[in-house]
């Protein structure tokens, strides 16, 4: 059981997957211009998390090493497609709203890096924690970048008027294109201070892992990059096999910035 | 042909796929560098992107969608993203070996850029907006390539900015990333001024 709330504790805190590990950027950047789509998009992605790492961490004796990423990639695009329908069925606003973004929860870092990284090895009622951990980490940073965008660019919380346009004017660039990079931006370099401030105390933080700083797992493109964060033993199996096939030795670092 | 031209100045310029639909955004951040390197990775992907809205057009018309099957009340369309991802998935390595065995020279210069292709998001989001805004195969076709240039043109112009910054002196926490974020806040302003074009 400590272990569960372990996993937990670990999503939504110590390693959240948008303030720590800065994964799913496209999704963080694209709905977040109001509280309640970062929320939607947020607890639609918890769902498909909890659900595939379920799945995965049941079938993971079962799928072939060889396939496994198309294997992943199939039960991530069925559950998705369930949810999409769910959403047009019952929440049709938000379902228009997000539009494109929830199919495109197929492609999230988050979910094929935990595939990847921890059900593929973890027994199932674990892997079911660790995605609701980080489903719900995930949520919880989309709703409040969703809610300070919100907040400057509309002067609302959750579509009510907090802010009275009597005396504010609404800063319109927070919730338009442009302020999901200013504030990404900002909230890069507020996370850079508090990593050098953890750092010094000696308790130093997880290290980002999408391609937004640095190291490329979890991210859609680690899917073929056979860099160092693939297990060593079975990048030694994989390039006995085909060590003909230059791909298998191709390495995502002589592009972009992993080490 | 009005129609095709405004469907392919609207996906390059005034909604550009990285700068006012965050699609694409790991490649844009992690391959632009270099101005060569940007270039590369726009190149294989205006060519991905091109031959993937043609294919997923045929596959979505043909088979999904087709007409004989509907009329039977066979409604596959809702297969469509499950479908999608794994024929781009196998696409691009099939690309990747015809261009290995037959046009070498091509798969020098886009080769290595080609697996990391693969899971880009904007790949996939244009198959889906092709289905979803109910594009014939040219007009998908148009506006997967001009949805792909516009990716190329954002992620040169990034890549020069940040051979740039690169000697200029920045305040620490902004060093990295969060400066490169505030130079795509800065394009992103600037490419919103196109969006009285159409």
């Amino acid at each position: 059981m400590n272990k569960n709330v372990e996993r937990l504790y670990n999503g939504i805190i110590k390693e959240n997957p948008t303030f720590v590990l800065m994964l799913g950027m496209c999704p963080t950047l694209a709905v977040t211009s109001s509280a309640i789509n970062g929320l939607g998009m947020g607890l639609s992605t918890t769902v498909v998390l909890v659900l595939s790492n379920l799945l995965i961490s049941a079938f993971r004796k079962v799928i072939p090493n060889g396939v496994r990423m198309p294997a992943y990639i199939v039960i991530v695009a069925s559950l998705v497609t369930v949810v999409q329908f769910m959403m047009q069925a019952y929440t049709p606003s938000l379902s228009d709203s997000l539009g494109v973004y929830i199919p495109l929860i197929v492609v999230n870092c988050i979910i094929l890096g935990r595939a990847e990284s921890y059900a593929s090895k973890n027994p199932v009622v674990p892997s079911i924690f660790d995605g609701l951990g980080m489903g719900l980490g995930f949520t919880l940073g989309l709703t409040l970048i969703g809610l300070f965008r919100e907040l400057l660019g509309a002067g609302q919380i959750f579509g009510a008027q907090v802010l009275s346009l009597s005396w504010f004017t609404p800063i319109t660039i927070f919730v338009m294109a442009p302020g999901a990079f200013l504030v990404l931006a900002c909230l890069v370099a507020v996370m850079n201070i508090v990593r050098a401030k953890m750092e010094a105390k000696g308790k130093p933080l997880a290290k980002p892992s999408g391609c937004i700083t640095g190291d490329c797992a979890g991210c859609g493109m680690s899917a073929t990059c056979t860099g160092k964060n693939r297990n060593q033993q079975q990048l030694k199996k994989q390039s006995r096999r085909i060590d003909t096939d230059e791909r298998i030795n191709f390495n995502c670092s002589r592009i972009c910035d992993c080490k | 042909m009005k129609e095709l031209i405004l469907i392919a100045v609207g996906s390059a310029i005034v909604n550009n796929v990285v700068l006012s639909q965050f699609l694409g955004i790991c490649p844009f951040l992690g391959v632009s560098k270099k101005t060569e390197t940007a270039a590369g990775m726009g190149g294989a992907v205006v060519f991905v992107i091109t031959i993937s809205s043609f294919v997923t057009g045929l596959i979505y018309k043909y088979i999904l969608a087709n007409e004989y099957l509907l009329s039977k009340g066979i409604d596959l369309t809702y297969l469509q993203t499950i479908v999608f991802i794994l024929v781009i998935a196998a696409l691009v390595q099939f690309v990747e070996m015809f261009l290995k065995k037959s046009m070498p020279a091509l798969y020098k210069s886009l080769g290595v850029y080609l697996p990391l292709i693969t899971t880009n998001c904007a790949v996939l989001g244009v198959a889906l907006t092709n289905v979803t805004k109910e594009y014939n195969i040219l007009q998908g076709v148009v506006n997967g390539f001009a949805t792909a240039f516009g990716f190329l043109i954002a992620i040169v112009i990034m890549a020069g900015l940040r051979e740039k910054i690169e000697y200029n002196d920045i305040p620490k926490p902004f060093q990295g990333t969060a400066i490169v974020l505030i130079t795509a806040c800065l394009m992103s302003i600037a490419f919103m001024g196109f969006s009285g074009m159409i």
